[in-house]
């Protein structure tokens, strides 16, 4: 369920800014695991890493994503392993029906392509189950899985930060 | 020899927006098209949901049905929450305030849909590969667009976050008022990109009106059909996105009904089941449910007002109307044009509002008589949006009514598939040329069909074909 963390020499100078970006909606039960992520971490204060959530992807988010170095987008997920998964993003393309929304790939391909910026992106994945009807909270699986997600993020940004600490010396 | 079986074609979306919906076309005996359905499968499960819950909540609850349009919401049901606190009058500060939010969320929605949906369409054509015909394409060939709408998308929600105070389940009205002005500092970082943005909606309004009068024989053709008009204007018949009675005229541009009060609209629009929607359809009382639906949203806006009262965006009013001489325009990608005169609009509505010093005022609620029954009505960027409530004395809402812009345009965007699906489809498959153009119908519309829930892993688009004994004959998978 983990990474390796990166080492690729940043393109920017000064402090590695990174950011995490949970998405979904938490008026409909464990769709709601990105943005409650998100509250969760913004909680702890961590340096160096901005926190933000959203209903869902927009246009919008590639001007956020081009002003950092590491990206995380965290998501709920109907079929990834429990209680989450953690893996690379590269841009990519999306042709859509009539959405609004966008997938992280297309986020990030918005950055490379319109904002010539190329930061480091992940996906964190987290297992959810009950995405029907209306209603806040998260299922008891959900809620697992989420204590899990936040001890590995929590971890990784510090690594990640202590990694480019020791680049830059 | 001729026989019973008739073949269905189904374009199918996973995602849920007010639902999920589909498209189903139905093939006579010939193979020609009869008639096409668009199926948005709404959750009216929302409307129970929010029963019970105190009416202060509603403002921020009811943002949950929506990722688009929040905004829309939002407000719509803060003006209802007014009256229930007697406070309909409200302040010029939480007025302009929530003019300013809602001037926002209708700068970034059109820009949104025009420069990332609409835009590949008409740069690239509806005939073009999917692969090549998306935002990140246009990328290749006009990077500068697409910055363009990035830019103006995060410019707006700026605005909502500085008026509503974040960016989702923002909390800026509430019952009778706002809960906070406008600083001076969050004036000033907004001024600063403002001519920046006027100069980027004015140059999409020439994109549109150029694409649209270079192409009008086409799109005479596309999906294209007569219909009325409904929208909220103000009181002497300008455009007004945020308060006004409720206006319909006929395709040639006669009233049906003028400046009705919102809090009186079920005299005039009713609502209907159909056994293969769990969506309702409105239609206008005095016409009946047969001939009585109308569109709604940005074509139907420029139609039925007399005038736009910011003057660029009057002035491309003029030379819209002047296609069609001053009658109303019933043709389906008009609505891009109309999206950018409404987009410039916003954004010089935005500029009057940010050097209006009210925005920095004190006086940010009222309150006065309690009532138990309202109506919250607001144009919202895909059409006209109604909240209707009614409230205990124990201040628990009881009753919940809301029709959004994407059921108002649910019959036409039926129309503009059926149209188009004449045009191209015969025979046995759905090729990517049909998929296409039925896309490009429906997306001149905007409908919301995104929200809701979106976790990963779900396909957003699927095409089957399928015969009367319910065999699979062809399907097609996109995203």
């Amino acid at each position: 369920m983990g990474v390796p963390i990166p080492t690729a020499p940043r393109l920017r100078s000064g402090p590695m800014r990174v950011l995490v970006l949970g998405y979904g909606n938490p008026g409909r039960r464990d769709d709601g695991l990105g943005p409650r992520l998100a509250e969760e971490l913004s909680h702890m204060g961590l340096p160096g890493v901005d926190v933000d959530s959203a209903y869902q992807l927009q246009a919008e988010d590639a001007a956020a994503v081009a002003d950092h170095d590491v990206v995380v987008f965290v998501d709920a997920d109907v079929s990834c392993p429990d209680p989450f998964e953690m893996r690379p993003v590269l841009p990519a393309g999306e042709p859509r029906f009539s959405t609004h929304s966008l997938a992280p790939e297309t986020v990030l391909s918005m950055a490379w392509k319109y904002l010539e910026a190329k930061p480091e992106a992940y996906v964190l994945a987290i297992r959810g189950e009950d995405f029907d009807g209306f209603g806040e909270g998260l299922s008891d699986r959900a809620q697992r899985n989420l204590s899990a997600a936040l001890g590995f993020i929590e971890k990784f940004l510090e690594e990640r930060a202590s990694s480019c600490e020791k680049a830059s010396t | 020899m001729s026989t019973t079986t008739t073949r269905k074609v189904v374009i199918e979306p996973v995602t849920r927006v007010e639902g999920h919906g589909k498209v189903t076309i139905l093939l006579d005996e010939a193979g020609q098209v009869e008639r096409a359905r668009l199926h948005i499968v709404e959750f009216r499960g929302f409307e129970r949901f929010i029963q019970g819950r105190p009416f202060w909540e509603m403002p921020v609850a009811v943002q949950r049905l929506c990722g688009i349009c929040p905004v829309s919401h939002h407000l719509a049901a803060a003006k209802a929450m007014d009256r229930i606190v007697g406070g309909e009058n409200l302040t010029p500060t939480a007025e302009k305030m929530r003019r300013l939010m809602h001037y926002g969320q209708m700068f970034q929605s059109h820009s949104l849909h025009f420069f990332h949906l609409a835009s590949p369409d008409l740069l690239f054509g509806f005939g073009a590969d999917p692969e090549l015909r998306n935002v990140i394409a246009v990328a290749g060939k006009f990077p500068e667009l697409g910055k363009q709408g990035i830019m103006m998308r995060k410019y707006g929600q700026e605005i909502i976050r500085m008026t509503a105070g974040k960016k989702i389940h923002g909390t800026g009205a509430i019952p009778g008022g706002i809960n906070k002005n406008l600083t001076i500092a969050e004036r000033d970082e907004l001024l600063v990109e403002l001519d920046q943005m006027k100069i980027w909606a004015r140059a999409a309004v020439k994109i549109a009106r150029d694409y649209t009068v270079d192409n009008l024989e086409m799109a005479l053709g596309f999906g294209s059909f007569e219909s009325s008009h409904m929208s909220i204007v103000r009181a002497d018949g300008a455009m007004d996105l945020y308060d006004g009675g409720l206006r319909a005229i006929t395709a040639d541009g006669k009233t049906i009904f003028d400046h009705v009060d919102n809090q009186r609209y079920a005299d005039y629009i009713a609502e209907e089941v159909k056994p293969w929607s769990y969506m309702k359809f409105p239609f206008i009382k005095s016409i009946g449910p047969e001939n009585g639906w109308y569109r709604v949203g940005p074509l139907a806006r420029v139609n039925a007002c007399d005038f736009i009262d910011t003057p660029e965006a009057e002035a491309v009013r003029q030379e819209f109307m002047a296609v069609t001489d001053g009658k109303p325009n019933n043709v389906t990608l008009a609505y891009h044009w109309t999206r950018m005169i409404e987009t410039l609009h916003a954004v010089e509505k935005i500029e009057e509002l940010l050097h209006d010093p009210d925005l920095q005022g004190d006086d940010l609620v009222v309150k006065g008589e309690r009532r138990n029954e309202t109506v919250g009505i607001i144009e919202a960027p895909r059409g006209t949006l109604f909240h209707h409530y009614v409230v205990d004395d124990n201040d628990q809402v009881v009753m919940a009514n809301l029709i959004v812009s994407t059921t108002s345009n649910n019959e036409p965007m039926n129309r503009a598939v059926e149209g188009v699906a004449k045009k191209y489809l015969s025979g046995r498959e759905i090729t990517e040329g049909l998929l296409n153009h039925v896309e490009v119908a429906i997306r001149a519309y905007d409908p919301c069909l995104s929200c809701a829930t979106h976790a990963l892993g779900q396909m957003p688009l699927v095409v089957d074909l399928v015969d009367a004994s319910g065999a699979l004959l062809d399907t097609r998978k996109r995203g």
